[in-house]
Order: structure tokens, then sequence, then C-alpha cells
């Protein structure tokens, strides 16, 4: 008896109707907006529904009300305002509202404050949100190549949510690799969403966002000339990080590449500037503002490995080419968000929670890469 | 071109699907039929736009020469004729052609009495490439997304179509069309090399392996039977090859179809049914 032909067509069946079944097809119409020269192939192409689902939640909250710049300012009327001391009450109060809205929108004040003595340093997430306004002001004050005139504030990343939903921490996804000789892939292999579900290496968000790998490992020369050291392994890890990139802002390759040429810039959509720009601030971001804070934050607010939780492009970007619509939410925040104020660093080390540290001066937070040109919103003021 | 004496007897009336007798003659070797004529009408008008179009365009290099197609935002209208409008009568002017060479290999057979196998074999081909530029374009509603015609330009066209998709080796069609392509290949060459293997055996009188003798099938399916314990035949092969080369160029019109219309994320992604097995998850 030939039992294994019915057993063979039976699983193959299976396996035909569950891939139809189980896979999240779409069905026309598609949205597609065209990149590149007509014909190039070079074209976004979206789900209608799913595109307009996002949109829709993508909308940014409108600013409570407009804050009034004139009189007393915040640090002669608070204690302990080491940042934003330079603003007015009414714009200081006006941001303080802003974020618990953007933040905490449950918990309230109590998230950040102790509610005894507002002033007070007993909880930890208010020594984070001031690291964080700092951060806020450093990408909207240097980062305009990025964020351009449309900028960041808290809502960016966290939509609600004390703890922003695309964050990310070092460790392989689960479940834990084989031991022995199966226990090296060489980060391949597991399928990862930072990879875009491929078995791309998973620990691109590592070697890009928070070490400086380089990116850009394809040769520049038709015939190897033996000065280019890349391997394929190497274009595997830059693959994983682009593949990222296109999951994190809802886009494919041809976003940023004429896939003819992959380096060559004067072929590339002028997106891909834009993004190489995102890629070293992301880096500034988790080296000189995220990483730092770890002593600060408590186990459950660590990832596996102990460290602290990262931005990738996700974090702001949430599936779209251009965060929150492409809508500036700074209209009523430039005072607050859009110019650097103070940008030293307490010695996180030696927080003790209740213990008010004052910012150090003389050391800032300038660690990071060489910056862009200075806002021109700093030029407005 | 001498004709052979004995292929007047194939030459037959009749058998034409248009036209009666009308276009019922041969030109030297070639029938010409109703749909001989329509052919050459096509590609001559569809060639000379496209030198047309070359001539317009920025050079004369051939790898170079390119007729794009409308930009996306023309949607399934008419372009005009330098943006898209060229690509477009040409499309028709290549159906046109490719469908009336199908016909007139149908009225071939009609006239040997023999099967339509050739034309329904070429019709799949002519699937294809009616997939890759209209039923698609149809489907994501713009003519911009068929391919240009140009040497190099359709091969860009390729490989940044792949990469709308992330990572195209993860579309399954585009599995199975691979894997039936190599497989047409393999098939091929193992017939080949068995036909020649018994019809050129070797020039000397004895010396075994080396016989200058003609075998028979059964030499080769002898072979193949020591070799895998299976023969498929003569007449097999021949079926099986044919198979083969037919789902490879259907399945690439199925993974192209179904890229973009159907499925829009990555193609990676795709697989999360595979994940979502209730074996392992």
């Amino acid at each position: 008896m030939r039992l294994w032909i019915p057993f063979a067509a039976g699983a193959g069946a299976l396996l035909t109707i569950a891939s139809i079944v189980g896979a999240d097809w779409d069905l026309p119409p598609v949205e597609t907006v065209g990149v590149g020269y007509p014909g190039s192939g070079m074209v976004l192409v979206q789900d209608v529904e799913e595109s307009a689902a996002l949109a829709a939640a993508n909308v940014p909250p409108p600013s409570p009300y407009t804050p009034d710049p004139e009189g007393e300012r915040a640090s002669e009327f608070y204690e302990n305002v080491q940042v934003l001391g330079d603003l007015s009450v009414d714009e200081f109060n006006h941001l303080m509202a802003s974020i618990t809205e953007w933040v905490s929108p449950e918990q309230g004040c109590a998230y950040c404050h102790d509610i005894e003595n507002l002033a007070s340093d007993t909880v930890y997430t208010k020594v984070v949100a001031r690291r964080m306004i700092q951060m806020n002001q450093t990408v909207n004050a240097d980062w305009t190549d990025h964020v351009g005139q449309a900028g960041v504030t808290c809502y960016t990343c966290h939509r609600g949510n004390p703890v922003p939903e695309n964050a990310w921490s070092t460790g392989a996804p689960e479940p834990a690799p084989a031991g022995g000789m199966a226990g090296y892939t060489g980060s391949q292999n597991r399928v990862a969403e930072v990879t875009a579900y491929s078995s791309l290496p998973h620990e691109a968000l590592e070697a890009y966002l928070l070490e400086d790998r380089p990116i850009r490992v394809h040769s520049s020369t038709a015939l190897p000339t033996g000065e280019n050291q890349a391997d394929i392994k190497d274009t595997e890890w830059t693959w994983a990080l682009m593949m990222h990139m296109s999951r994190g802002l809802g886009v494919n390759c041809t976003a940023c590449h004429n896939s003819r040429a992959f380096n060559d810039w004067d072929e590339s959509p002028p997106q891909r500037v834009t993004a190489w720009h995102g890629i070293r601030m992301v880096r500034e971001i988790n080296n000189a503002y995220l990483t730092g804070l770890a002593p600060v934050f408590p186990d459950n607010r660590l990832g596996p490995e102990g460290d602290v939780l990262k931005a990738n492009c996700a974090t702001c970007h949430n599936g779209q080419l251009k965060p929150l619509n492409g809508v500036s939410m700074l209209e009523d925040y430039v005072n607050s968000l859009t110019r650097k104020i103070s940008t030293e660093v307490p010695d996180f080390e030696s927080y003790r929670p209740g213990e008010t540290e004052l910012l150090a001066p003389g050391s800032t937070s300038d660690a990071g890469p060489a910056r862009p040109a200075a806002s021109s919103y700093a030029a407005a003021e | 071109m001498a004709l052979l004496s004995f292929e007047r007897k194939y030459r037959v009336r009749g058998g034409t699907l248009v036209g009666g007798d009308l276009f019922d003659f041969w030109v030297g070797p070639f029938y010409v039929g109703f749909f001989g004529v329509t052919t050459i009408f096509f590609t001559a008008l569809g060639t000379a736009l496209i030198v047309y179009g070359a001539a317009l365009g920025p050079t004369w290099n051939i790898w170079q020469i390119s007729i794009a197609p409308p930009d996306i935002s023309y949607g399934l209208a008419l372009a005009p004729l330098t943006e898209g409008g060229l690509w477009q009568i040409i499309t028709i002017c290549a159906l046109g052609a490719f469908c009336s060479w199908a016909l007139r290999e149908v009225e071939i057979c009609r006239k040997l009495g023999i099967g339509y196998h050739v034309p329904v074999a070429f019709g799949f081909a002519i699937f294809a490439y009616f997939t890759l530029v209209v039923i698609r374009p149809l489907l994501l509603g713009a003519w911009g997304h068929g391919f240009p015609y140009g040497i190099f330009s359709h091969l860009d066209w390729v490989s940044n179509v792949g990469y709308q998709y992330l990572h195209f080796h993860y579309n399954p069609a585009h599995m199975i069309a691979v894997s039936f392509f190599f497989t047409t290949t393999l098939a091929l060459s193992l017939h080949g090399a068995l036909i020649l293997s018994a019809a050129n055996p070797g020039r000397d009188r004895l010396a075994p392996g080396r016989q200058a003798e003609v075998k028979t099938p059964e030499y080769e399916d002898t072979f193949f039977r020591d070799t895998i314990g299976y023969s498929i035949g003569t007449l097999g092969i021949h079926r099986l090859g044919l198979v083969l080369a037919l789902n490879a160029g259907f399945w690439s019109a199925v993974c192209i179809v179904i890229s973009g219309p159907f499925w829009n994320e990555g193609w990676p992604q795709w697989w999360s049914w595979w994940l979502d097995l209730p074996f392992w998850s």
C-alpha cells in the first residue's frame, strides 16, 4: 500500500488551506504613490482601509489652551524647577497639563509627582521626565534635518502611555536558542518583529542604533577592488536595520532607495537624507539620554537583560512615514520644547529617591555625534 | 528556401479560423493566414513606435533605450503620447501580435490535424505578460504599474518591485515559480543528456560503453530505473516537461499579481500564518 501518497496530499492540502485562510490577505483597491521616475517600479503601496485607519489613529491631541508667555517666571514661583525655569508660570502649567494628557492620562499628576510636595524628586519618573524634556528640546533644536518644522513632543512617542509602545531592549526574541552546536545563530533565523518577520539578524538595533556599526556596506565599483571588506553577513545586518525602518515607517525599500544602486545618493529619493539624520538622531537619543538613566529606573521598567528601554524608528513613527500624519504639535510649545534651555545632566549613578539632585554645572548632554545647524526656532525667538 | 519533396503533402487547404481561403497561402516556407497578416501589422506598428520612442528619448544605446509607462498619477486613463501613451499603444500592439501568433499556430495545428499543445503553451506566456501589463495595473488602479520596455529599465523595475515587498524571496508563489523553473531546466538537461547518450554512444565497434550503435528507448528507461528506480518513459518526459514549464510561467504570473493587489506588506510577514499554526504557537 502506498499510504504515504494520501497522507502527503492531505498534509499539503491542509497547509495550503491554512496559508490561504490564515494569512492576512488584503483586497483591492490599493493606494499607490509613485516615488521615482515612471516605470522605475519605485512605488509605495498601502491598503486603503489600513491607511485610513492608521491616519485616524494618529491624529494629535489639541493643545488645551494657548499659554500667556508674560508674567512671573516658573523658577521664581515654584521650587526645584531646573529645566523649565525661564518659562512663564502659565506656560509651565500648560506644559505640565499637556504632559499629563500625553504620558499619564489615567495616572494623572501623581505618576511623576509626590502630591503632598510637587517640588520633591521622590518619584523616579519625575527625574526621568526632566531628562526627557531636555531630550525633547535637543531633538527640536538640533535635529531639524530629521524632524523638520513638525518637531516632536512627548506625545510623538508616548501616545497616552507611560511607556511608549514601540520601545526596545537588548536580547533575543523568545524562545531562547538551543545549546551546544545549535547555540550559535549569528543573530539570525529567529523570527522577530524588528526585522519585519524575516530571518535577518535580530540584534540590528543594538548594532546600529546603540553602537555605530557601519551601515553602508555597498561597494561603489562594479567589480571588486579589494578595498571593501564587507561580506554578505554585513549586508544582512544592514538589511535587518532597513527592515526595521521599513516596518516602523510603514513603507518599503523604494521610499529611500532605487534598488538598482542602493548606495547611490544621486538616484535615491530625498527621504534617504532625512533617514540618514534620523539614524544618527536615534543613536544620540539612546546613548546620550536613555541608557544613562539606568540607575534611576526600577527593575520592572528595564528589559530582560537589565538595560533601559530604548528608542528606534517605530517609537516615534508608529507605522507612518510622517509621525502623527506630519502635523506639528509645537505651536503652543515653542518656548517650552523647541529650544535647549539647560543641557546639564545630574549624576544618575548617585540617584536616591527623594533626594533632589541639581543638574551638574559644566557637564552637558552634548555627547552625541556632530550635529546639524541650530534650529530656526532659536533664530525666531 | 527549398521545399523538401515530402513537405508538399502536409500543405493542405482549409483549417482557417478567419478569412476562409483569402489568406490561405504560403510565402516561401511561412504559412500566412489572416493571423499572419495581423501579426505583421501589430509587430511592424509596435516596433516602429518603439523606434519612434527611442528617437524622442535621450539615447540610442540599445541597452538603455526605454519606453516608460505613464506616471501613476494618470491612473487608468490614456496618457499623452510622450508621457506613457506610446507605452499604452505598444502594449496593445504587443498583445495583438502575441495573440495573432498563437491563433496562427492554431490554424497550422488544424491543417496538420495535431493537438493544440503548442498554442496552449504559448498562451501561458501571453497570460504572464497580460498579467504584468494589464491585470495587475487594473487591480492597482494605474497603468503606471506596468513595466517599462527597455533592456536595462525592465530589470530595474523587477528589482524595485521586489523591494516594494521588502524581501521577495518570501513570496510563496515566487518560491513555487522558481522551483518550477529550476525543475524545468533539471528535467530538460536530464532528458537531453539521456537522448544524446543513447543516440551518440561512441565510435568503437565493440568496446562496451563506446559502441557505435544507437540504443532503443528500453536502454534509456533502464538507465533511470537503475539510477532512481523509475523511468517516466519516452512520452511521459515530454508531458512532464510541458507541465513543469507551464507551471513556471503560471506561478510567475501568480506571484506578481498577488504582490500589491492582495498583499501590500513585506512578504516575510505573510508567513505569520505558519507561526500561528496550533502545533507550535
